[in-house]
């Protein structure tokens, strides 16, 4: 594999968890529970609209096909999305949202700490500028899983119920590939293997405090970030995002 | 020669730019918020160097239509607006004027600690977060235990 293929496979894995995680948040815009959550779900959808923008936009430059971030995101097909498994699952309730998004700010805060030394100063760059983001994205998805866990009986059990349910899409998170051999050997970024040590630090600190369990095992869902085979949740998803691009190609406002 | 010689000056352009108002909180100019990194002539072309506050930011491109139309007005036609992301912006480059300005309007000043001084209403320090976000991508949502009043306050990064 060339270092240009990885790096745009790489860059595209960047961008479409933004963009995929973005667009599923964006979808409790006008339906969160209090108005306070409303505002903090689609604020944080913006951020990773906002980094998706830059992560694709770089794709595009090294792809070098004339194409626009605004091209990746609305012309491609499901197959074409590199994207973890975990952030096109359905947002089901408030509880499964925030789980979910805890699960993805830790490691999205971990990786972007290490990305922000990468060897590649553009990669350095947007992982400077979205790393103070997803610290911020984190503190909150993580108090609010603690005050969910550590709350009702209510509450407690659903978020427990969420956890097993997210839980076998937690390990594509670091699962190496060819793609991985290629970028970690030139410095531009970690092998997704070795962040796992500091993930679990994190996940046993916040769910003991919010009296979750962990479950005990490491079984694990892939094929979002190698493209193999996304869930069939991705092209429901696809079909309301591309939709206007799609019925009216080129169509501006 | 007579092109070069009527070529605004730098000072002179940071003045106009500290003229224009922030698109979402119009009390303190694009200069106040620290946007602004860099105004240079490249022989007849000026150019200003923007960087963005968050990454999806709405207030973005309106930022840049606003410093391109004030300088068209002011006659600079050879204009380059380029974004820079690195280093990211934080709220230390806000201005102490523009600080002062914000808590004026009713919105607390970012601090250090990571909240709110005081009220920017009644200046009490019983001040309580009701959410991390507020209605902008930059700010948080606060309230204040003794006046009752919620206000915004602008988050440190």
């Amino acid at each position: 594999m060339t270092f240009d293929a990885a790096m745009y496979q790489f860059l595209l894995r960047m961008g479409d968890n933004t963009l995929i995680l973005g667009h599923r948040v964006s979808e409790w815009c006008g339906h969160a529970p209090v108005l306070e959550e409303d505002i903090a779900l689609a604020n944080t959808a913006l951020d990773l609209i906002g980094q998706t923008q830059m992560w694709l936009g770089l794709a595009a430059e090294i792809e070098d096909k004339g194409q626009s971030a605004d091209d990746l995101a609305f012309l491609r097909d499901a197959w074409d999305f590199r994207n973890l498994l975990l952030c096109e699952i359905p947002n089901e309730d408030f509880g499964r949202t925030l789980m979910r998004q805890f699960l993805f700010d830790t490691w999205h805060s971990i990786q972007l700490g290490h990305l922000t030394k990468s060897s590649d100063e553009r990669v350095a760059a947007i992982a400077a500028k979205a790393s103070k983001e997803a610290a911020y994205h984190l503190e909150r998805s993580a108090d609010t899983v603690v005050g969910l866990g550590d709350g009702t009986e209510e509450s407690h059990n659903r978020m427990q119920a969420a956890l097993d349910y997210l839980w076998p899409y937690v390990g594509e998170m670091f699962q190496s590939d060819d793609v991985d051999v290629v970028l970690a050997k030139a410095g531009v970024a970690p092998d997704p293997a070795s962040l796992r040590e500091e993930y679990d630090a994190v996940l046993l600190r916040v769910l003991s405090e919010a009296t979750l369990t962990i479950p005990d095992s490491r079984f694990a869902h892939k094929g979002g970030r190698s493209g193999a085979m996304h869930t069939e949740h991705l092209g429901h998803l696809l079909t309301q995002m591309q939709w206007l691009q799609r019925a009216y190609p080129g169509c501006q406002w | 020669m007579s092109e070069m010689t009527s070529q605004p000056s730098i000072a002179q352009i940071w003045d106009w730019l500290d003229a224009v108002p922030d698109p979402e909180i119009p009390v303190i100019s694009l200069v106040d918020l620290g946007v602004i990194r860099d105004v240079a002539w490249a022989d007849t072309t000026l150019v200003v160097t923007v960087t963005p506050t968050y990454s999806g930011c709405p207030a973005t491109a309106v930022i840049n239509l606003d410093i391109e139309t004030a300088l068209r007005d002011h006659g600079i036609s050879d204009l380059q607006l380029k974004t820079q992301i690195a280093p990211p912006w934080t709220t230390d480059w806000l201005s102490e004027k523009g600080k002062a300005k914000l808590e004026g309007y009713g919105i607390a000043p970012p601090q250090p600690s990571g909240g709110p001084q005081r009220c920017p209403q009644c200046g009490s320090k019983n001040v309580s977060k009701v959410s991390q976000f507020g209605s902008t991508p930059c700010k948080a949502h606060w309230r204040c235990g003794d006046c009752l009043e919620p206000f915004d306050y602008f988050k440190c990064i």
